[in-house]
């Protein structure tokens, strides 16, 4: 795919838009995509959730955290630059199939990348998506303008600077247990956690979308695994990144 | 039109370019991305005769030209196999092989004679150096004796092409490839992983579950030439050279170096039609330098 776009987000993001020559195939939010590094320094692809999809256009949006020489090489791409790319992996969010009335989408740092995609979907669906956020301080939560096009955002900060200090799992919007019928999550998995506890307490559908370190993304190397109560050891990147949290091992 | 065959024992390749156990699932997980039967061989994941967990996630690093894995032969046992992936995978025009593990003879001897009676299978690859099990595995191939008892007990029970996945953790290779050689092998293939680790300084702790993996990729192909020649050398048997193959280039080097045929596994990960392309870059060698057959240059390096 030929870059269209690459600008800096926030302190240490990227926004990294790609435009595919023909029509783009089939994307449900909360699938990923493998891009090729132009550096010669990193080997493998890097698994990088599809962050908004304009089919007008055939343009592909990912939201990419800076981390180490990868990330910083597909940083540094610039406009008419091509990257190779694997696209669309794994299993999205449920919600063409679920009827979801009252969506929570709620997004921990970078996690919040998937979530702009389903925003868009349930959008296109006439249904108004709420955003719980959560950061370390205002300048983490990206992307704050885009999302608001689509729902109401809610956010939470560990320093207080935007929005309610402390995390997600602790904001006032979760008091009301019943304004909601099913939550989607991305984010650290710590936070991942706490949101499943939650959810699980007040029984609300919960999935979790997963970010393991993966080399191949399409289920050959078997090295992305997670422990589920139903089939073991699966791939993430395959039967994932997404899971209904019921089918993780995170409670016992 | 160059010729691309070549043979492994008594196993016809219609070109000398296989996929590496592990690297390519079951074949049809690549059917998205290239043609699969235009593969010489496609060597499926590590088979054992009761299913396996593998090892606790993380199972990767990644490393400088390369990457670790402890995987840990995660797979759902040879009956699983025999019932539901045989079936999706035995019409697929190319020879499909399995790569069978064990942590006791008496689990290989099994495991090869159930594969044995399945008529699509035309050979099995013998992992006896695989380095994330902690029992058997590696162990066995560390060792001419241990690795020749193992080889020698499958030969009974096996009556199809025998290929031995060698091990490059030991201080002579040659020496345990004239031992399989010796105890009815048909081919060894080499080399399996490196043992590496990998540490998280800021943790202070092992990036990989199990502390140590398999290192595989461009940084240990000069390791795999290197040990492919000495065999060639060593053995009458064909060797099949791997590690770190990642273009036709790397391929060609292996095949003057002295192998009958190659594999590709990392670079699956990085580019999924990558075994295609070696393909036809073996082929456009072989005109380019007025050669015929691929025979002409196996083990044809000048020294």
């Amino acid at each position: 795919m030929v870059v269209a776009d690459n600008n800096l987000v926030g302190p240490s993001a990227t926004l990294l838009t790609l435009q595919y020559p023909g029509e783009l195939p089939d994307m449900v939010a909360g699938q990923f995509a493998e891009l090729q590094v132009p550096s010669h320094k990193v080997l493998l692809r890097r698994p990088i959730s599809i962050h908004s999809v304009d089919r007008t256009n055939n343009l592909v949006e990912f939201l990419i955290q800076i981390v180490g020489e990868g990330t910083k090489s597909l940083a540094d791409v610039k406009a008419g630059d091509s990257v190779n790319v694997l696209l669309p992996l794994g299993n999205g969010f449920n919600y063409r199939s679920t009827h979801v009335a009252k969506p929570l989408l709620i997004g921990g740092g970078v996690g919040v990348a998937p979530l702009l995609f389903l925003g868009q979907e349930f959008a296109d669906h006439g249904i108004r998506p709420t955003f719980l956020f959560g950061g370390r301080t205002r300048e983490l939560i990206l992307r704050q303008e885009e999302f608001l096009k689509y729902g109401d955002l809610f956010m939470t900060t560990e320093d207080g600077s935007a929005g309610e200090k402390g995390f997600v799992t602790n904001h006032s919007l979760l008091m009301d247990s019943e304004a909601f019928d099913r939550i989607y999550a991305c984010g650290p998995t710590p936070m991942l956690k706490a949101v499943a506890r939650w959810a699980r307490e007040h029984e609300i559908a919960c999935e979790v979308s997963l970010e393991h370190r993966m080399a191949c993304g399409i289920g050959a190397c078997l090295c992305c695994v997670e422990d589920t109560a139903d089939q073991g050891n699966v791939c993430v990147c395959k039967e994932g990144p997404v899971f209904e949290i019921d089918r993780l091992k995170w409670f016992n | 039109m160059v010729q691309l065959n070549t043979k492994i024992g008594s196993l016809e390749l219609k070109n000398p370019v296989m996929t590496a156990s592990g690297t390519f699932g079951y074949g049809t997980e690549y059917a998205d991305f290239m043609d699969i039967s235009r593969l010489g061989a496609i060597i499926v994941k590590g088979t054992t005769l009761n299913p396996r967990q593998g090892n606790p996630y993380p199972r990767m690093a990644e490393t400088p030209s390369g990457m670790l894995n402890a995987v840990g032969l995660q797979n759902k046992g040879v009956d699983y196999f025999v019932d539901h992936i045989y079936p999706e995978i035995e019409k697929i025009q190319t020879n499909i092989i399995v790569n069978v593990s064990g942590s006791c003879i008496d689990d290989y001897v099994q495991t090869a004679g159930i594969i044995n009676t399945l008529d699509d299978i035309p050979a099995i690859e013998l992992n006896i150096s695989c380095p994330n099990v902690k029992q058997g595995g590696m162990a066995f191939g560390v060792n001419p004796e241990s690795a020749a008892q193992v080889v020698a007990a499958v030969r009974k029970v096996y009556d199809k092409t025998l290929i031995v996945k060698l091990s490059p953790n030991v201080t002579d290779i040659t020496e345990i490839a004239r031992a399989v050689e010796g105890a009815g092998a048909d081919s060894v293939s080499l080399i399996n992983t490196m043992l590496g680790m990998a540490i998280d300084a800021e943790k202070r702790k092992p990036i990989l579950s199990t502390i140590t993996g398999g290192m595989s990729g461009p940084a240990v192909k000069p390791v795999a030439l290197r040990m492919v020649w000495q065999t060639a050398k060593a053995v009458k048997i064909p060797v099949i050279g791997l590690g770190g193959i990642c273009s036709a280039t790397d391929a060609i080097e292996f095949l003057l170096a002295g192998a009958s045929a190659v594999q590709i596994g990392t670079a699956n990960f990085i580019d999924p039609s990558i075994s295609e392309k070696v393909i036809d870059g073996i082929a456009d060698y072989l005109e380019r330098h007025g050669f015929s057959s691929i025979q002409e240059i196996i083990g044809a390096l000048q020294v």
